[in-house]
């Protein structure tokens, strides 16, 4: 498997405005921990270290973003 | 300021009945002569409603207000005769770039095929669009009785009229209607006087809206920056209108002083820095506003029915103000109409407030959740923002998330109960369900070059597919009917409308046989693989409520 990146969202304004809704009420730590546990939550859902691999690179750098677009097709 | 554009006023008369103190009653009264009211008007006199219409002023809308106009309501104004001269005026477009500082993080396409009459968007300033409308209410003669520096200053409504008390240079005189269209903007007057809570939030935000008369080769596009060079941390949006006018929107931050900011000493340095020392231009009108979005539960209020920003207010992200309004009255005149003339129950109008308070509350949540994008309210949802930035430069996916504006289209009805849904032995692809606007296509009609919609019109129709090869049904006295269903053929090679592209049939799923009821607002109301007048007219009585 590669790390998709292309849109796979079936409602992304809809996904967007829960995870905002989210961190309502809370201060900027807790939502430190609340995002913390909500990417454990996802990469263990994923499972495949190739996967998270290249998504743990490419959320450090973007800019490093090549060859997903031709691999995911 | 300059001015590219006259303002014209329009003349005041002293009605008749404050002449002679006669108290009439008229069967329909607009109150608001703003793009709604307007367009009420105009299709209450297309379904032959007189109609009288008051309004407080005596010209078109002053200063910094809509500017883009979806497909939709240019449809709207095509059935009402006068789209020709705004889409001639006005600057189409339909594509829209979003840029991160200088980068360009992608940009969409609101009209990607072709094949439709009337465009994705385009751009004309409001005081444009209300002259055409009012040359076209002129141009019906006294089908629609236009009254300016007539002010609606008390409204009591009763079980079979409401009364109106309106003021205007000569006095106040009471006057009293059947029905009366609420149009009168979002200070509205009469939700007010009638005590309706209109319920919603404003955003913590203002921006600085002015319209620049210049020279400029920006292309005929939607330009939205996110944190630009020359307005940091903030948004830019620009848009071309007509006659060398440009919108640019600078969002400013809710600590702005509204006052100050309006001043052409601190306008000016911001134009520049924008534009470029060198550009020449001239400033037509500077606004500073603060958006909110609310609405009514309910547009219908015994024989009161609000429409445009009197019934919902929009943030401007994503244009859906008066184009959201206009087709509130697309959706209401024709049933109206209906009620009127004694063929539908007064339940009718309820299916108005169903079908459009779900349209606004669709309208608000989407307008909503832009404003969020472009004004986080708190340091998460700014975490969450930029990261989304930062990857829509590289990655296709985030580029769903960016939202400065997802722009007008219309709402579907699809749960409204004017509805027949399809049944389960007439398999359809998805698109034209029942409660959906019809798609438009390109046909001939009697050997002349034309579209499917201007052959809809304002009337309930059966559109029969014939495919290759099909014969015109027998329509079993479905055209005589207190109620009239015309049947209209599109065929591939025959029919009342030609289909050579073939593009009707692939935009409805229709083969031989595949027959749909459109309503006189142009949406489908149901649709069948046969055509069979026992359910064409069971489909009609369900969707003017009398089933
Ligand atoms: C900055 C900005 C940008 C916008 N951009 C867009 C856009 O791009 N696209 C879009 O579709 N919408 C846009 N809008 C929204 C659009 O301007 C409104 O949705 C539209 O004007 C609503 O029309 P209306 O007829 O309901 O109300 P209004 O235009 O407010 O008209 C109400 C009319 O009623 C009259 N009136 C009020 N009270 C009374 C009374 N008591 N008696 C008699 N007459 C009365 C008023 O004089 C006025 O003529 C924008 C708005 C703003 C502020």
């Amino acid at each position: 498997m590669t790390l998709n990146v292309q849109p796979n969202l079936p409602d992304p304004d809809g996904f967007y405005e829960r995870l905002v809704a989210l961190h309502r009420g809370l201060d900027a730590d807790q939502s430190a921990v609340v995002n913390a546990r909500l990417i454990l939550l996802l990469a263990n859902h994923i499972g495949d270290p190739a996967v998270l691999d290249r998504a743990l690179a490419l959320a450090r750098d973007p800019a490093t973003h090549r060859g997903d677009a031709a691999a995911a097709g | 300021m300059l001015n590219t554009y006259q303002f014209p006023t329009f003349p005041y008369v002293q009605s008749e009945e404050q002449r002679t103190g006669q108290r009439v009653r008229k069967p329909v009264i607009v109150v608001g002569a703003g793009p709604v009211g307007l367009t009420a008007a105009l299709d209450c006199a297309h379904h032959g409603l007189p109609v009288v219409v008051l309004d407080d002023n005596d010209t078109v809308s002053v200063g910094s207000r809509a500017v883009c106009y979806a497909k939709r309501a240019l449809e709207i104004w095509d059935r009402l005769g006068c789209a020709g001269p705004m889409v001639d005026k006005g600057v189409v477009w339909k594509i829209g770039k979003v840029f991160r500082d200088e980068r360009l993080v992608y940009q969409f396409d609101l009209l990607p095929e072709p094949g439709h009459k009337r465009p994705a968007f385009i751009n004309l300033q409001q005081y444009h669009l209300e002259e055409t409308l009012i040359g076209r209410a002129a141009a019906l003669g006294n089908r629609i009785d236009l009254r300016w520096k007539h002010r609606v200053v008390g409204i009591a409504p009763a079980a079979d009229h409401v009364l109106l008390e309106v003021e205007t240079p000569d006095g106040v005189f009471p006057i009293e209607a059947d029905w009366v269209i609420a149009c009168d903007g979002a200070r509205s007057g009469l939700r007010e006087a009638l005590g309706l809570p209109f319920e919603g939030q404003a955003f913590q935000d203002r921006f600085l809206i002015a319209d620049v008369v210049m020279q400029a080769d920006f292309p005929a596009e939607r330009w939205f920056w996110f944190d630009p060079p020359f307005h940091r941390n903030q948004s830019v949006l620009l848009h071309m209108q007509a006659d060398n006018v440009w919108r640019i929107d600078f969002q400013l931050g809710w600590d702005a002083d509204p006052e100050e900011e309006k001043t052409p000493e601190r306008v000016i340095p911001r134009l520049k820095r924008m534009l470029g020392a060198d550009t020449p231009f001239d400033l037509e009108w500077v606004s500073v506003y603060q958006f909110a979005c609310r609405q009514l539960d309910d547009f219908r209020h015994g024989r009161v029915l609000f429409a445009g920003d009197a019934a919902h207010q929009v943030s401007p992200f994503g244009a859906r103000g008066a184009n959201s309004g206009v087709q509130d009255t697309d959706n209401l005149v024709w049933k109206l109409k209906l009620v009127l003339d004694g063929h539908a129950p007064d339940a009718l109008l309820d299916s108005y407030s169903t079908e459009r308070v779900a349209a606004a509350r669709d309208n608000l949540r989407t307008s909503t959740r832009s404003t969020d994008f472009i004004t986080p309210k708190t340091a998460a949802s700014r975490a969450f923002r930029d990261a989304t930035l930062d990857l829509a430069e590289h990655l296709p996916f985030a580029r769903t998330l960016v939202n400065s504006g997802r722009l007008s289209r219309p709402t579907p009805y699809r749960d409204s109960p004017l509805n027949t849904p399809d049944a389960d032995a007439d398999a359809f692809a998805d698109a034209m369900a029942p409660g959906t606007n019809c798609a438009d296509a390109p046909v001939t009609r009697d050997g002349t070059a034309g579209w499917l919609l201007d052959a809809l019109g304002d009337r309930f129709v059966a559109l029969h597919f014939l495919g290759d090869d099909g014969a015109a049904p027998a329509s079993d006295g479905l055209a005589d009917a207190d109620i009239p269903v015309t049947t209209v053929t599109v065929g591939r090679r025959g029919g009342d409308l030609v289909d050579a592209e073939g593009l009707a049939h692939a935009r409805y799923d229709a083969a031989a046989g595949t027959t749909y009821l459109i309503r006189p607002d142009q949406y489908v109301a149901a649709r069948w693989r046969t055509f069979d007048p026992a359910r064409i007219a069971a489909a009609r009585d369900r969707a003017v409520a009398r089933t």
